[in-house]
């Protein structure tokens, strides 16, 4: 099998020499062009849910495996979703049935696929950069897309949440943002603060306790705040994490209570934020912990569209990776 | 070379032989770009009152895996009911034939029509596939490797690149 970097252009392994997008491993570096393609094909996509059909025969052919070393239901079936809706095979490996279980490496795994010519893989793995790792693995032709790595990136996390703001509140250039939470372990924050730099957002804020914030964080071009209801002030967007019950036992936190009265998202707290904010949470939540009911089940959240226009950006980011291939030849149809 | 026929006369003339169609309640689907063009000026002198619909084919292409997708993809919209209706598909130029069976595809994943009736505004040669227009603006025959392309949306005119047209 050939190496993948050589064919990768410049300093981002997830660019092919002509400048399409040969693998999706992180927002951060990508151009601002790809985004804006990729939301805008989502885009289209999102009215196919609503056909008779619905279905198009864009990847027909082609054989998609979804591979997790992490359990996840929302995004592996909106992956699965999404190929099936393009009209790929797919197939789901678990590491709980897979042969990891009898020592097979991962790289072990990835060369018996490619054995049997699959064209694409999506991956989650606890280990940062394991994404990066199979791309740079796998066939010239075949492409990888990370579905979480670690607490590195979620890119089309990142991409479905940008999606729903644009699409409830219009361009991001005149926006404010709050993202609440566990903002140290969330690969989903890093990538909608990527997604949100890149296309222009004035004012990213990031609200937690010092115990949950990365160090030099504000090198990512947001503004911290530790009060919630200072750093909801005026926002437009607030973006709630999920918070893991393993962070009260690691004592990075006093207890869920103590949490909920400092951070968690209620109405009242809400009324900090702009009259027509939205709430996204990625799930699955928390309620009592991280976010109350009430706002979850209220009117300005957007929890579950959100989950509607993950798999429009799926759809959106299986296709520009399938269809980045051999761009040169003539476009005329006829 | 920009030597267009006036576009005008020739919608004329597809709508009227569109007219005796429209007591069978059909609908008008255009394909993006061009064919939404001509869609929109044969909508407006036929008096439709069904919404125009229009389709973009990019994830229906047969050689997408070859030349991928246009960066700036169109939502398809259909807002009516296709089940059972007379759809008249509208494209700009008629060539391969192949956008047409993509065109055809799609439609069908909205439902199952009665009849498709196809309106372009050139006939050119070239066919690939088994597919024919039941009205037509215009016929051309081109050399190979010549196109013909409609710019707009205003004013419409037709514009051909290479090289010599022969007149059919």
């Amino acid at each position: 099998m050939s190496p993948a970097f050589p064919r990768l252009g410049g300093g981002n392994p997830q660019l092919r020499p002509d400048g399409r997008l040969g693998h999706l491993l992180s927002i951060e570096g990508l151009p601002e062009r790809i985004l804006l393609e990729i939301l805008n094909t989502a885009e289209s996509f999102l009215q196919i849910g609503e056909r008779a059909v619905k279905k198009t025969p864009t990847l027909r052919g082609k054989t998609v495996v979804n591979l997790f070393f992490e359990s996840s239901t929302r995004t592996r079936t909106t992956f699965e979703l999404a190929a099936k809706r393009l009209s790929a095979d797919v197939l789901n490996i678990n590491v709980a049935t897979s042969s990891h279980n009898k020592g097979e490496s991962l790289l072990d795994t990835i060369d018996n696929l490619m054995a049997m010519h699959v064209d694409g893989f999506v991956m989650r793995h606890s280990e940062a950069g394991a994404a990066h790792l199979v791309a740079r693995h796998v066939d010239q032709d075949a492409w990888v897309v990370n579905a979480g790595d670690g607490r590195h990136a979620h890119p089309t996390q990142g991409l479905l949440d940008v999606f729903t703001i644009l699409r409830h509140k219009g361009p991001v250039d005149q926006l404010k943002v709050a993202i609440v939470g566990d903002i140290l372990h969330s690969r989903v924050a890093r990538s909608q603060i990527h997604a949100l730099s890149i296309l222009g957002c004035p004012d990213i804020r990031v609200v937690a306790p010092k115990t949950l914030l990365p160090a030099a964080v504000e090198h990512l071009g947001v503004r911290v705040f530790h009060d919630l209801d200072e750093g909801l002030e005026g926002v437009d967007v607030v973006t709630m994490l999920r918070l893991q019950q393993e962070r009260m036992e690691a004592n990075l936190l006093p207890s869920s209570n103590e949490y909920f009265r400092q951070y968690g998202l209620t109405d009242k707290r809400l009324e900090r934020a702009d009259p027509d904010a939205i709430v996204l949470h990625p799930g699955p939540m928390n309620r009592g912990v991280e976010i109350d009911s009430v706002v979850a089940d209220g009117p300005r959240a957007v929890i579950l569209p959100q989950v509607t226009h993950g798999l429009a950006i799926r759809m959106a980011v299986l296709t520009s990776l399938a269809g980045a291939r051999d761009r040169d030849l003539h476009r005329d149809h006829g | 070379m920009n030597d267009s026929p006036e576009i005008e006369p020739i919608l004329d003339q597809m709508a009227a032989q569109l007219r005796p169609l429209l007591a069978e309640d059909a609908a008008m689907v255009g394909i993006y770009t061009g064919g939404v063009w001509v869609a929109q000026a044969l909508h407006q002198r036929l008096g439709l009152e069904t919404e125009l619909g229009q389709v973009d084919i990019s994830f229906y292409r047969d050689d997408f895996t070859r030349i991928g997708l246009h960066p700036e993809v169109r939502a398809s919209h259909i807002p009516f009911d296709v089940d059972n209706r007379v759809i008249i598909l509208v494209d700009d130029v008629l060539h391969t034939g192949r956008t047409i069976r993509a065109a055809l595809n799609e439609i069908f994943d909205y439902g199952r029509p009665a009849r498709i009736v196809l309106a372009v505004l050139v006939d050119r040669d070239g066919r690939e596939l088994p597919i024919q227009a039941d009205v037509v603006g215009l016929h051309r025959r081109l050399a190979a490797g010549a196109q013909i392309k409609l710019t707009g949306p205003a004013p419409l005119q037709l514009v051909t690149r290479g090289a010599t047209e022969h007149k059919a």
